[in-house]
């Protein structure tokens, strides 16, 4: 990927994503992903990771989906919290949940700190090309990856790979929104884990 | 100090569902016994901090999972744990390998030694120390009394070889 790639608004590609969920789909999301999805609505079942350790979203996601077979768990990970926690593709697909849908939202950047270019994104790299993170989930054994960087034909497409046997990897080049702000804690995190996990495990009916 | 089946018995007894490991030579000889036991799975992470967080996931999702990693993997764990144990409050126990406890014959002068117990006095973590085959049914005791408090722990059982 280089400068040059199209790129849809974040925020637009979660709304796209918040309209296809089911309401018995856990959604975890991370750092900027996390705050546009409260902007969007978080429901009893979602799990804007904040307070946060950057990189564990995916990881967290995999343990709620080996627990909850019969549930759809979706993670929406920045692309500086999944270079921070690379190992996990492979800790993914070695358990290999059907279950779990991992969307990574590259916008090339750690937008929340102030938008510094990652090790991974064009502009910092010696050779001026970005690393291939389709190539890496590939590599780390996802049978079935997706990239989209346009909004309507990530519209059109999210309904069945939501719906396919996973686990699935989707990239969304989306852009980063220069001087946005970090998510804000909703709340205490332990009072909020235990409703989470009250929610989870009821019966999905 | 255990055997695999030993251990694999003692995880079934106390109600795990997911043991979620990255091995050493001690805790790697307990595996298949764990991945043999009809009412265990062993999930496979990459890194020790990623173990944390799949069992948070775990737990949020109604299993019992338990961590299985040796020291060095505790001080990779850091702020994996932190979150998972004292920001989200999850009561996540874990077993910890004690590298060169009982002998240095492979790394004389280990820092291991120097590191492990005040990180896990820095990391607020309950744990027991696990010395001698007799005190086996102390991880159960522990683990109970954890549980029921609804708090993490640990039970830091004492390694010869790395
Ligand atoms: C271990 C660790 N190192 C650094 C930080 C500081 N930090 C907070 S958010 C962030 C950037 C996250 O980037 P990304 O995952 O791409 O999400 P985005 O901000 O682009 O939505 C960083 C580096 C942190 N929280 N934790």
């Amino acid at each position: 990927m280089t400068g040059s790639v199209e790129r849809m608004p974040q925020l637009e590609a979660l709304r796209t994503l918040h309209a296809a969920r089911r309401a018995d789909d856990v959604i975890i999301t991370s750092m900027g992903a996390a705050r546009d999805w409260m902007v969007l609505g978080a429901g009893p079942l979602d799990l804007p990771l904040v307070p946060s350790s950057m990189g564990t979203a995916p990881s967290i996601g995999l343990g709620i989906a080996l627990a909850q077979p019969q549930r759809r768990v979706i993670v929406v990970n920045g692309d500086g919290a999944m270079l921070m926690n690379l190992g996990s593709l492979v800790s993914i697909t070695a358990a290999g949940p059907a279950n779990l849908i991992l969307i990574l939202a590259d916008n090339g950047v750690y937008e929340i700190t102030g938008a510094q270019p990652t090790a991974g994104s064009a502009p910092a790299r010696a050779d001026g090309t970005s690393v291939a993170f389709m190539g890496m989930a590939r590599a780390a054994g996802f049978r079935t990856v997706h990239r989209f960087s346009n909004a309507a034909d990530w519209a059109r497409s999210v309904g069945s790979i939501l719906s396919a046997t996973g686990p699935t990897f989707v990239l969304l080049d989306v852009g980063a929104v220069p001087g946005s702000k970090g998510p804000r804690s909703p709340g205490p995190a332990g009072p909020r884990a235990i409703e989470l996990r009250r929610h989870i495990t009821q019966d999905p009916g | 100090m255990f055997s695999g089946d030993e251990m694999a018995a003692l995880f079934t007894s106390m109600g795990i569902t997911h043991v979620v490991s990255i091995p050493d030579s001690t805790i790697g000889a307990w595996h298949p016994a764990i991945e043999a036991s009809p009412d265990l799975r062993l999930v496979r992470v990459c890194r020790e901090g990623e173990a944390w967080a799949v069992a948070a996931g775990l737990y949020l999702g109604g299993a019992t999972p338990l961590v299985l990693i040796q020291c060095t993997g505790l001080f990779e764990s850091g702020d994996s744990l932190r979150n998972v144990l004292h920001d989200w409050k999850l009561p996540i126990f874990a077993v910890i390998g004690y590298r060169s406890y009982l002998n240095q014959d492979t790394l004389p002068g280990d820092t291991c030694l120097v590191f492990t117990e005040p990180v896990l006095d820095a990391w607020r973590i309950d744990y027991r120390l696990i010395t001698t085959p007799a005190q086996r049914e102390e991880i159960r005791t522990h683990y109970v009394a954890c549980r029921d408090a609804g708090t993490p722990g640990a039970a830091l059982i004492a390694e010869g070889k790395a």
